[in-house]
């Protein structure tokens, strides 16, 4: 029996075990997958919680249901990869080996990374919103809030769904116009990028809508500190920003194990070739989605693209094939704008976001770099999508490579 | 992009005023870039510029945390080294290319 072993059945994991299962006979290989926690959690849902839109039943499903048949699920917390030794050892010391292993374990966040930020006010008046408890905490905070200063801020480069932060205080705007308080409430988008995105065209498009929602931007801001009883958050150039509360994307970084095994860059993220996903180091070790130093967006749609990549390398190298498929760094991803709205941005490795329309070259239905009412319907069936149709690694009705179609430059 | 004149040689830059060509760079060189920057380079800021010029070459991802990670400066040093955009500035001195924070 030749072996794979899967390390993390998140969004990226979960698409493997069924791609692959489907593709290689059950005679042959044996599947392995292994994850720590028994829920998925749906994160693009965690960005509508502190708003009350969606609550915790709205993004989470037992991981378990999402898992082919004939693939075994281990759960168990990964305690180290030995690639020398084409082995993974788990918690409790019980050994696995393998022919190929394909790394899955995403990105966490680490507020610890950050002196000051996990003190007296954590889950009091300083919230993330990319955990399902920072998300649920920050909604029964908002829920009693009378008005103030809310800063959103960003600690390190680079963060999963680059968009998200921008879209939380775009929907804090609109939460808070629906609560009658807007007058009340300042917010401030504290970024250590130098504008509100990293691309231009992208950057001039939401720049225009956070002005237009009277949100301050303030740029090239790298977090040192949060002083707690000062309230304030302090950079590393001496700049001090006061906040009544404050919404924080910790430092993210890849998941422990890559550090305990001695495979990570400076954040714990795995050195991968970015076109054909394999690690740098090890030719039977492939990487997917956010535990990837890839440089493009760690989001769910890139997971997806590269997943059809990844999946033809293996099975070439399996089959003694050169490995032709080469990933793009496709993203796709919806920006939620408030009031019903939505942007799309469509981009890769070599071209910047642009505008235009999508999937359709002049027909769309979705309007690329546009503020519509169609766009946010767009992330609201991505959760449908996602659920039914992404996790199961079965085709989305968008294509894999990103088309110049449709965009205007 | 352009070519000017630094420390006597010829040197390739683009719009923003970063070199073209990394093996252009001399210690002469960035002297003078620190100099239109407001900086006079010590044995630190060469320790750092030699650091980050190494791993450029090595192809490989340069962030503020790495140098910060270095063992040569922390982060608070590198600020005080090369104050305003460290890494932008250190970059132009060392004579690579613009670090782009990828989203
Ligand atoms: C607030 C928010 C909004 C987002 N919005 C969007 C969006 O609109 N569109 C989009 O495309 N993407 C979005 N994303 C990003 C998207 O959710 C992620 O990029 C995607 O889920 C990454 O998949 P992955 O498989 O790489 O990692 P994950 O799905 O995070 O899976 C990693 C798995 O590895 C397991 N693991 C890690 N270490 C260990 C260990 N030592 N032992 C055992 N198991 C381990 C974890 O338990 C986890 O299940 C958003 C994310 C957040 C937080």
């Amino acid at each position: 029996m030749k072996k794979i072993l899967i390390l993390g059945g998140g969004t990226g994991g979960t698409i493997m075990a069924n791609r692959l299962r489907k593709a290689l006979e059950k005679e042959e290989w044996e599947i392995t997958l292994i994850d720590r926690y028994k829920t998925h959690y749906y994160q693009p849902g965690f960005l509508f919680i502190p708003f009350g839109i969606y609550t915790r039943h709205d993004v989470m499903k037992p991981k378990g249901d999402f898992y082919p048949a004939g693939v075994n699920v281990i759960f168990s917390k990964i305690e180290i990869i030995e690639p020398l030794e084409n082995r993974v050892v788990l918690e409790g010391g019980k050994v696995l080996n393998y022919d190929y292993l394909i790394i899955a374990t995403g990105t966490q966040t680490k507020p610890e990374e950050t002196p000051g930020l996990k003190e007296n006010l954590w889950y009091k008046e300083i919230f993330d919103f990319y955990t399902i408890e920072g998300a649920v905490a920050l909604s029964h905070f908002f829920k009693r809030w009378e008005g103030g200063h809310l800063v959103m801020n960003i600690a390190e480069i680079p963060y999963k769904c680059p968009v998200a932060p921008l879209e939380f205080v775009f929907l804090a705007d609109a939460f808070f116009h629906q609560q009658g308080i807007r007058d009340k409430v300042k917010i401030s988008y504290v970024t250590p990028l130098p504008g509100a995105f990293t691309k231009p065209r992208a950057t001039q498009m939401l720049s225009g809508l956070l002005k237009e929602k009277n949100i301050e931007v303030i740029p090239e801001f790298y977090l040192e500190s949060v002083d707690n009883e000062k309230k304030t958050i302090k950079s590393y150039d001496g700049q001090e920003i006061p906040f009544d509360v404050l919404a924080i994307v910790p430092v993210n970084m890849g998941s422990d194990v890559i550090e305990r095994s001695g495979m990570g860059d400076d954040l714990n993220f795995v050195p991968t070739d970015k076109h054909t996903l394999q690690s740098e180091k090890y030719e039977n070790i492939f990487v997917l989605g956010d535990a990837a130093n890839l440089p493009t967006s760690k989001a769910g749609s890139v997971v997806h693209f590269a997943s059809e990549v990844l999946f033809e390398n293996l099975i070439s190298m399996i089959e003694g094939r050169p490995m032709l498929a080469r990933f793009d760094g496709h993203a796709n991803c919806y920006i939620e704008t408030g009031f019903g709205k939505g942007s799309l941005i469509d981009f890769n490795y070599d071209t910047e976001p642009l505008p235009g329309t999508y999937p359709l070259p002049g027909i769309g239905p979705f309007g690329l770099l546009q503020n519509t009412k169609l766009n946010h319907y767009g992330k609201v069936i991505f959760r449908w999508l996602y659920w039914h149709v992404l996790l199961k690694g079965k085709e989305m009705p968008v294509e894999n490579e990103m088309s110049m179609a449709g965009k205007k430059l | 992009m352009g070519t000017r004149t630094i420390a006597g040689i010829e040197i390739q830059v683009n719009d923003e005023g970063y070199m073209m060509d990394a093996s252009q760079w001399t210690p002469e060189v960035a002297r003078e870039l620190a100099k239109e920057e407001g900086i006079e380079l010590t044995d630190k800021h060469f320790e750092v510029l030699n650091f980050i010029r190494d791993e450029f070459l090595k192809g490989n991802p340069l962030t503020i945390r790495k140098v910060g990670k270095s063992g040569i400066v922390d982060i608070k040093g590198l600020y005080e080294l090369f104050p305003g955009g460290p890494l932008k500035k250190a970059s132009k001195i060392a004579g690579i290319s613009k670090p782009s924070s990828c989203v």
